[in-house]
């Protein structure tokens, strides 16, 4: 399980300006706000602790304070620390660590959006899902959405009387909308048009030389057929040549984090279905583990089996998709991908019967899962393991691979090199195409997975090609991992204790961290005892990763970009939450 | 054999009550201007490739060919909407998505038909309280069919364009024809998302709010 650690020399050396936290449930150190970055700067270059995996805030109405907490880990490997620091909930203002970890740039932003945290030094401070000039910052604890009825679920109005009403008729205009007092929509203008965003992207663009090029600026999505999704990219443009390029995103920015607040904590295991909605039941894994690290239990060996044994098939099934529709991107339209389709309708029938959905599956329990494998189900799970998918597999590599298509249209485009994508906080495929071997599996083992032979597929030069290549690798070594599963699987009961609808959980904090198919998941949740968590927030890989796409695409053609956006394989449920 | 299919693929064309011998079943029918102009329209309803959220990931596996939407001359997916016949809202509408899906509805040829598929797109879904989300595409633009589920599996998305077949089958070519393109105004982003139409209840709900404000100020003083 996700551990953390203390360093005591840090307390000697930072006496007077890092405290131990010793709140109950908690861990870490609490840091003086003034030295932050010098701390941050000495945990980086002196301690190993290069990779900033998480940041987010957290509003403790009731102290009055608000809190950053981060999470670093060693890229080499090993357990993470936490620290935080604390500023008053009035205007709180923290210093940015965007020039020590480049990764906290978004993350920073999504602060500051949702929390109204602002970070001073940020070179982009702009809110990031939400639009300019929206009305207040959403994850406030007294900032109230316009169907509000109660701070936690559940709600009196269902339960337990169950006097339904709809939302609609109490609302004055019987939508989910709700205006500041004295706002006049006649007078109003826009803060941020487009124009503005075009100009600000157009002036980072500048480069001083003598010929005087004109620059374009050219706007991609959101409805566009190479997003993957509703994404947007604004690029600059020298000829064909990148010069610029800044993603929105938020177009599908569907509140979990207000509604996980909301809900008690076992609701919250269908929200995470819908997060990476290709590999719902990855989600469900790092959301139970953060859980249950608070209620301190542990699941029967035949559920641990069962998770792992669902995760992997979840990652065969997230990579198929993301190279058929790489393929997509490449202009080898439908074709690949309907290959890759079919293989996961035989996935997704086994997951159908073993959870009763297709992709929703709310199927992981804390302390367990929901029920066991049905016989026929595991037949032909096990079938699918050891015959087909390895075969299909070698049929995607053996078709595809030496594509001349491919060949010359991924090799050495997109290139992120190890030094990059470890500052830019990259994960998963990305982090590993780039010749780092950092899977938090094997660098931070949770579940069973310290028992299972296999390999970190790693491979070096950090470009589209590899980053296709090492997909495929993740495929077999999964393989590898399933069938030593199915092997090993005990008998057993799959639940610890009984099934619950109500949990206990108790005060303190938590964050789970598992190797989701697009990169590290991590789920942060506070809880102060009550049945709704206090703060439920989603570290999620597609977003983070996203920080290195200007990275990335820089001095390539515009073309391009379709592909490295590809490659990156992002799902905007999970970007933009 | 032959016969049938041709029977098969003129289903719905034949005007019922006529005689038609044997031998020619499946190569003659008798039929109605109305009829054979619905007929040609529901056989290929071409959608506007367009997703939104995880319904969209099964509305592609529907695309695909374990389920084949070719059956129903609905593979030509194209992303632009000008050629489209069908809007498939597949997924959650944010409230920062929907001028956006407006304005796309807006640019759409007529006749044109809008699916909601998905408790989301239906009416909020899961996700209805969110402060973010528009509790139902039908808020702003007209809907023809919804498709209930989370997501619809494909054999919903199936039926639910077998329905909208149906639709279309009973509409009538002067209703049709005569069809008055409507202009929805875009919806704009200020503080929350705004119908241009709103504007008036907007400002009297927030002035009123303004007021009551003062109020409750004024008497807390005293
Ligand atoms: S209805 Fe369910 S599956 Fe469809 S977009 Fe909404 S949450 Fe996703």
């Amino acid at each position: 399980m996700t551990t953390l650690v203390t360093v005591p020399e840090l307390e000697t050396r930072f006496a007077g300006v890092i405290t131990p936290d010793t709140r109950k449930g908690y861990e870490g150190y609490i840091v003086d706000v003034q030295h932050l970055k010098d701390f941050a700067k000495a945990l980086r270059d002196e301690y190993g602790y290069d990779y900033l995996a998480s940041l987010t805030g957290v509003d403790y109405l009731p102290e009055d304070r608000m809190e950053v907490v981060y999470h670093v880990y060693k890229s080499t490997g090993g357990p993470g620390l936490v620290f935080k620091v604390q500023v008053p909930r009035e205007n709180p203002i923290v210093p940015s660590l965007v020039d020590i970890y480049p990764g906290a740039n978004f993350q920073e932003r999504e602060a500051w959006d949702l929390l109204g945290i602002r970070f001073d030094g940020h070179p982009n401070l702009r809110r990031i899902l939400l639009w300019e000039g929206f009305w207040g910052h959403p994850l406030r604890k007294d900032w109230r959405e316009p169907y509000f009825e109660e701070e936690g679920k559940p709600y009196s109005s269902r339960w337990p009387e169950g006097k339904h009403f709809h939302h609609e008729d109490r609302n004055p205009f019987g939508k989910n909308v709700d205006y500041p007092p004295g706002f006049d929509p006649y007078t109003w203008e826009p803060e941020t048009a487009d124009e503005i965003l075009y100009q600000a992207v157009l002036k980072r663009s500048e480069i001083r030389d003598d010929l005087r090029t004109e620059r374009v600026v050219i706007n991609l999505g959101p409805q566009h057929p190479s997003t993957h999704g509703v994404f947007r990219m604004i690029v600059t443009l020298d000829g064909e040549t990148i010069v610029a390029l800044e993603p929105v995103m938020g177009y599908l920015h569907r509140n979990h984090e207000k509604i996980g607040e909301r809900n008690t904590w076992i609701m919250n295991i269908p929200y995470t279905d819908r997060l990476d909605y290709i590999s719902a039941m990855a989600n469900n894994f790092g959301y139970v583990l953060a859980v249950e690290k608070l209620m301190g239990i542990q699941p029967p060996e035949r559920a641990e089996y069962i998770r792992v044994i669902m995760a992997e098939l979840t990652r065969i099934v997230n990579h198929l998709w993301a190279i058929g529709f790489l393929l997509n991107d490449l202009g080898a339209f439908f074709t690949p991908a309907l290959y890759a389709i079919e293989e996961r309708e035989l996935i997704l029938d086994v997951f159908e019967a073993v959870t009763g959905s297709r992709m929703m599956n709310n199927y992981f329990r804390f302390g367990g899962v929901a029920r066991d494998i049905p016989e026929d189900a595991w037949e032909k799970m096990v079938e699918l393991v050891t015959d087909r998918l390895p075969r299909k597999v070698d049929e995607l590599d053996r078709y595809l691979t030496e594509s001349e298509l491919i060949k010359s249209r991924t090799i050495g485009v997109g290139v992120l090199t190890a030094e990059e994508a470890i500052a830019l906080s990259t994960s998963g495929p990305v982090l590993r195409a780039s010749g780092v071997p950092y899977d938090v599996r094997r660098a931070d083992p949770y579940s069973i997975y310290d028992r299972f032979d296999f390999d970190v597929a790693v491979r070096y030069h950090g470009d589209v090609y590899d980053r296709y290549l090492i997909r495929i690798d993740e495929m077999r070594q999964s393989l590898r991992i399933l069938q030593q599963a199915i092997r090993d699987i005990p008998e057993g009961p799959i639940m610890a204790g009984k099934p619950q609808y109500q949990v206990r959980v108790p005060p303190g904090e938590a964050y789970g961290r598992v190797e989701a198919p697009k990169g590290e998941l991590g789920f942060y949740v506070v809880s102060t005892g009550k049945p709704n968590p206090w703060r439920y927030h989603v570290r999620a890989p597609s977003f983070v990763n996203l920080i290195a796409l200007e990275t990335m695409c820089r001095g390539h053609k515009i073309a391009d970009v379709v592909t490295i956006l590809g490659s990156i394989d992002i799902v905007l449920g999970e970007v933009d939450r | 054999m032959v016969r049938r299919e041709g029977k098969d693929r003129l289903e719905g064309l034949q005007v019922p009550g006529y005689d038609i011998p044997d031998e020619v079943k499946g190569h003659v029918v008798i039929t109605t201007l109305n009829r054979l102009y619905n007929w040609g329209r529901r056989n290929s309803i071409w959608p506007m490739m367009f997703g939104l959220a995880c319904c969209a990931i099964e509305m592609i596996a529907t695309a695909a060919s374990r389920f084949d939407l070719a059956r129903f001359g609905m593979e030509v997916m194209r992303p632009s909407p000008r050629q489209a016949d069908v809007m498939i809202v597949s997924g959650t509408v944010t409230k920062r998505m929907m001028p956006l899906i407006v304005r796309l509805y807006n640019q759409m040829p007529l006749p044109k038909y809008v699916i909601a598929m998905g408790a989301c797109a239906s009416g909020g879904g899961p996700f209805k309280e969110g402060y973010n989300v528009i509790s139902g595409v039908d808020k702003y633009i007209p809907v023809d069919v919804y498709i209930p589920g989370c997501p619809p599996t494909p054999e919903a998305l199936l039926y639910g364009l077998m329905k909208l077949q149906q639709k279309i089958e009973k509409q009538s070519l002067k209703e049709v024809y005569l069809q008055k393109d409507e202009y929805i105004p875009e919806p704009v982003l200020g503080p929350d998302i705004m119908d241009p139409r709103d504007f008036p209840l907007i400002r009297e709900y927030t002035m009123k709010k303004l007021e009551e404000m003062r109020e409750s100020a004024v008497s807390s003083e005293q």
